[in-house]
Order: C-alpha cells, then sequence, then structure tokens
C-alpha cells in the first residue's frame, strides 16, 4: 500500500517536472522563432540538431536570438529561486528579492560602479551587485528588527520600500549628474533582457554555480526552517549556519538576475505561489520546480515583451511589474 | 498466605525502586545558569531525568519551566553548568547527533500553509537523512508508524492547516515520533486545546512513553493533568527547582501554596491514587 502510494507519487513527479522541462523547451524555442524577422519553428529547431553556418537564419539564431533567450531562462530561474528561498525562511508570503530591497540594492552598486569606472567594471558586476544586495538585504532586515513587534512580514515590506525609494533616489541623482553615460544603463534599471549582455553572463557563472549548489544543499533544510527556529534545532538542523547559506544564496542569484538584466521586480514573488499550488510546500520540490517555472515564466514574458507592440519593443521588467502588482495585492488581501 | 504474599510485593516493589534510583539518569543537568540574552532566569538548576519515565515540570508563568527545556534542548545556551545526555555534553556535541537521541516538540508550532500531514511527519526523519542518503524504506517505515501511533493515517494528504487544534498537535507529536528518539522533550503540548483533547494527548503520550520506553519531558500549565500522568514531578519557581520527586510527595498543599501562591486542597482519587487539587473559594 505504502509502496503504491510512493509510485503513484513518483509518477505523478515525473509526469510534473516533465511538463515543465516541456514547457520550457516550447517556449525556449517560440522565442527564439519570434522577432522583428519571423524564424519557423521548424528552422529552430534545425539551427539546433543540424546548423548550418551557411543558412542565414541559423546564424541569426546562434548569434542574436539564443543569448538572449539563455539569459531569460536564466533571470527567471535565479529570481523565483530566491523568492522561494526568502518566503521559506523569512515565514513571510510576501518575501520577494524587490520588495525587501535586494534588487535595488544590486542596481544601486552597479549605477555608482558605472559611474566611477565606466564599462572596466564590467568583470566585476556580480561582486560589486551582490555587495549591494547583501548592504540592503542587512539594512532592511535592521530597520525590521529595529521597529516594534520586529520583524514581521509587514515591517519588512515597509523598511524594503523605504530602502528601495532612498535608493532609488540615489539612482536618479547619480542619473541626471551623468547624462550621457546613463542613457544606456535607463532601459536596463527597468529591467531589460538583451542577448548583447551576454558577456556578463561569464562572469556570471562562477556565481551562478556556487549560489546553485549552496540551493541545492539547502533546498531541503529549508522546510524545517519555515516551520519555525525552535522545530528546527529540535530536528538538527543547524539553524544560523543555514540562514548564512540561503542569505548567501538569494544574494548570489539576485545579483546575477541584476547583472543580466537589471532590477525585474516580481518574478520571485509570484512564481513560488504559484508553483505551491501544485507541489505543495516542501522546499525540497518547491525549489527546483521554481527554478523551472520560473525560467518559462520569464521566457514568456520576454515573448510578449516583444510581440505585444511590435515592432516597439517594451522593456521585460515593465511587463513583469504589471503582471505581478496585481497578484502582490491579492496577496496582501489573502495574506497579510 | 495473604500476608506472606503481601510482604513478597513489598520485597520485589523495594528492589524495583532500588533499581530504578540506581540507574544512570537519561539526562542530567548540572548547575545550569541561563536564559534569553542578557536576562538570567534558571539559578543553578540541577535535575536528573530518569531514563523511561515521564517527567512532568511545573510551575506559574515565567518560573523558567519552558527556559529549562529549552535550555535541555539546545534552543538556549547556558550561561554555566552542563547539560548531559550520557556522558556528553548536549551544547558541545553536533547537533545533528543529538537531534538522533532526542526530539522536540517546541510550544505552538505553526505548519507552512499547505504542507500535507504525512509532509510534516516526514520531517521527522531529517536527522537520519544527510545530502548522500535521502529517503529510504526505513524512513517510510517510521513515518506510516508514526502516523499509526498516533492514528492520523486518515488525514495524511490534507494539509496540516484544515485540521483541528488536537488532530494537529497528533501531527507534530507523529514528527517527534518519527525521528525515533529514545528521549522526546514537549514544551506545553495540551495548551489552547480542551480538556477531552488534553486529556487524548496525555493519554498518547504516556501509552508511547510505556510501549515504546521512551523518555518524557513534559512543561505543563495543567496542574491535574500534570498530577495524573507524571512519573515524576518537578515544581519550579523564580528559576529554582522547589520540588521534585515523586507525584504524592511533591503534590501537596503546601508546596501549591509555597510555589503558586494557591489556596488549594489536596485530595486522592480512589481510583488512580492519584493527587488532585481543588481550590478554596475564598470567602
Amino acid at each position: 500500500m505504502a509502496t503504491a502510494n510512493t509510485n503513484l507519487r513518483l509518477a505523478g513527479e515525473s509526469s510534473r517536472a516533465l511538463m515543465c522541462i516541456g514547457a520550457i523547451i516550447f517556449f525556449f524555442a517560440l522565442h527564439i522563432s519570434v522577432g522583428a524577422k519571423h524564424i519557423p519553428l521548424a528552422n529552430v529547431f534545425d539551427a539546433f540538431l543540424s546548423y548550418d553556418a551557411k543558412v542565414f537564419d541559423h546564424i541569426v539564431i546562434w548569434d542574436l536570438r539564443l543569448p538572449r533567450a539563455i539569459i531569460a531562462l536564466v533571470v527567471g530561474a535565479c529570481l523565483a529561486v530566491s523568492g522561494a528561498l526568502m518566503q521559506g525562511v523569512t515565514r513571510n508570503a510576501l518575501a520577494d528579492p524587490g520588495l525587501l530591497g535586494l534588487l535595488s540594492g544590486a542596481s544601486f552598486a552597479v549605477v555608482i560602479g558605472y559611474y566611477f569606472f565606466g564599462s572596466t567594471v564590467m568583470p566585476f558586476l556580480p561582486m560589486l551587485a551582490s555587495a549591494g544586495a547583501l548592504v540592503a538585504a542587512c539594512l532592511v532586515w535592521w530597520i525590521a528588527t529595529a521597529a516594534p513587534g520586529g520583524a514581521r512580514p509587514l515591517t519588512l515590506i515597509l523598511s524594503g520600500a523605504a530602502v528601495t525609494a532612498f535608493l532609488a533616489a540615489i539612482i536618479s541623482g547619480v542619473q541626471l549628474l551623468d547624462q550621457d553615460n546613463f542613457q544606456n544603463l535607463r532601459v536596463w534599471l527597468t529591467g531589460s533582457i538583451s542577448g548583447s549582455r551576454f558577456e556578463v553572463l561569464y562572469w556570471c557563472t562562477p556565481w551562478l554555480i556556487g549560489s546553485s549548489a549552496i540551493t541545492l544543499y539547502v533546498a531541503r533544510q529549508v522546510t524545517s526552517l519555515a516551520m519555525g527556529d525552535e522545530v528546527a534545532v529540535g530536528l538538527g538542523v543547524n539553524v544560523a549556519k543555514i540562514k548564512m547559506l540561503v542569505l548567501l544564496a538569494v544574494v548570489g542569484l539576485t545579483s546575477c538576475a541584476v547583472a543580466l538584466a537589471g532590477p525585474m521586480g516580481f518574478i520571485g514573488l509570484v512564481i513560488p505561489h504559484v508553483v505551491r499550488l501544485f507541489v505543495g510546500t516542501d522546499y525540497a520540490r518547491v525549489v527546483p520546480y521554481s527554478a523551472l517555472v520560473g525560467a518559462a515564466y520569464l521566457l514568456l514574458v520576454d515573448i510578449v515583451a516583444r510581440m505585444a507592440l511590435a515592432p516597439v519593443e517594451i522593456s521585460t521588467g515593465l511587463v513583469t511589474s504589471l503582471l505581478g502588482a496585481p497578484f502582490f495585492v491579492w496577496l496582501v488581501k489573502a495574506k497579510l | 498466605m495473604a500476608q506472606l504474599n503481601a510482604q513478597k510485593a513489598f520485597e520485589i516493589l523495594d528492589r524495583q525502586i532500588y533499581v530504578d534510583s540506581s540507574a544512570a539518569p537519561a539526562l542530567a543537568v548540572n548547575s545550569v545558569y541561563g536564559g534569553y540574552g542578557e536576562t538570567t532566569i534558571l539559578q543553578n538548576v540541577s535535575l536528573d531525568i530518569p531514563e523511561g519515565k515521564i517527567t512532568i515540570l511545573v510551575g506559574p508563568n515565567g518560573c523558567g519551566k519552558s527556559t529549562l527545556l529549552k535550555t535541555i534542548a539546545r534552543v538556549l545556551q547556558p550561561e554555566s553548568g552542563e547539560v548531559l545526555l550520557g556522558d556528553r555534553n548536549v551544547h558541545k556535541m553536533p547537533t545533528k547527533s543529538v537531534a538522533l537521541e532526542m526530539a522536540l516538540l517546541a510550544q505552538g508550532p505553526i505548519a507552512p500553509e499547505g504542507l500535507t500531514v504525512r509532509e510534516l511527519v516526514a520531517q521527522g526523519r531529517f536527522p537520519h537523512q544527510s545530502f548522500l542518503r535521502q529517503w529510504t524504506t526505513e524512513d517510510a517505515r517510521a513515518v506510516d508508524d508514526a502516523m499509526a501511533a498516533t492514528d492520523i493515517i486518515q488525514f495524511a494528504d490534507r494539509p496540516v492547516s484544515s485540521l483541528s487544534g488536537g488532530q494537529r498537535q497528533r501531527c507534530w507529536i507523529a514528527m517527534s515520533l518519527a525521528q525515533d528518539t529514545d528521549i522526546i522533550l514537549l514544551d506545553e503540548p495540551t495548551t489552547f486545546l480542551d480538556l477531552k483533547v488534553q486529556v487524548d494527548v496525555m493519554n498518547l503520550l504516556t501509552k508511547t512513553a510505556r510501549d515504546a520506553h521512551k523518555t518524557m519531558v513534559v512543561v505543563l500549565h495543567e496542574l491535574n493533568i500534570a498530577a495524573t500522568y507524571a512519573d515524576k514531578l518537578v515544581m519550579m519557581r523564580d528559576g529554582e527547582i522547589v520540588a521534585n520527586g515523586d507525584v504524592q510527595e511533591v503534590f501537596t498543599a503546601e508546596n501549591l501554596r509555597s510555589v503558586f501562591d494557591l489556596d488549594a486542597n489536596v485530595i486522592v482519587d480512589q481510583q488512580s491514587g492519584r493527587p488532585v487539587c481543588v481550590p478554596v473559594i475564598a470567602r
């Protein structure tokens, strides 16, 4: 009976995983196929299965479209996993890298880096973004803890909003001081995906690998932490160590996302909630599924961003915010 | 003849008591000072927890009974003194190896929304697993056994948050049982439950302690429940242990007055032989 149940669950599990991976492959191919020049899906698969340097479509796919699709995939996964980890460890349904100030901290550091060092800062972008995200996260936590009642969901959101507003003001100030240089940062600051930033992905790779390794290691223990520190201690979880590792992973993943695509709001908030509807609350499953669904979601959003007002392209971050903000309002009504 | 039998019975009883008192305690608290951050609550507390028995801690609010339990459970670090598990210091052992021997049911725990009963109970297997050794059939059996013992199999796939208070508490107890430890620490497991449900929970705990020979340390609020179920009763006040021993010795009108400032008569229930306190009505 127990084994029959287990088998049934395993079957459900693998079909769910296959569905997610299927969706990613489909959106990935679709993402590559749409654009200024429409490339039929058949050609897209062709370009991967039998690449021919003489076919123009294949060159467009490999040199222009593929980098953008990969960045969308990576950024979506990073932000969704960050949100899932944050929601678990802080036991806060409203935790999200954007709402708790990490995105603005990372962007702030990047903007300041550009201001002082120009584009030579490129290789240090992930490091810079991480430092900014870490400082912002600690600042938000410190302010929320100092508030009466301590770090509750509401105080965390409020202190996140305050820190975000403060950093946004400084960013605008810096922009006004140096209009020319920041012309190209303006689009990035709304959250945008562009294949031309593919070089940044190389610099992000070590951070991505490190953060992903930590995430794999902590995911299962986040469920214990989500039941409260005391329960986790009783189960033999080293609470301080795991919290530190989660902070590192969240900062690493968030800053890679910011370095690649700017501050992209609400993905970290929305995706884990959607995932939980389907796989339950065990973070050993929530975290990997968040990665899959987040990747598929941002691919889809990026398709919409390019298609909706074609040939004009909307900044992808605007679309994630347009979709995410109403969800946030619903969540506040339902969960706060 | 009857007299002879009675004498024999007393001899056996005496021997039993002798054996018990000579056995090494499951847990030993030695001269512990401790509390939260700067505030020291526990003042030089020493206590032996007998193996295979139910030890119940009672005392007025703020007396340090929960603080003591949390210090034993290594949720809190003592300022000085030590808690020994056998001959090893609980606060110096790797936390995961402590979790193989000692489970904790925290006070008023809240399951993450949507977590099912089976998932919750499965969390109890955490200390038995590692990154390389994940889920095994032994884990599955321990989870099934724990759910059977607490009679929650029928809720296995329902979210914990959809259950009643008593059912939820049975799930948390099942999680502690799935951890498969010799010792279970429970912080006010019956608070906010109806009397009938409190009794159900305590019956479940005593049955488990007896059947599986587990050592339990329970912080309780309800005096009469404590007197009914304790093998050993510990009364605390102002961070110190005031009385400690067999229920009949400890649960007296004098102790209730000096520990709780409670004016009550203590009578003995004919059937169980357990003391019961009845408050004196003020005139």
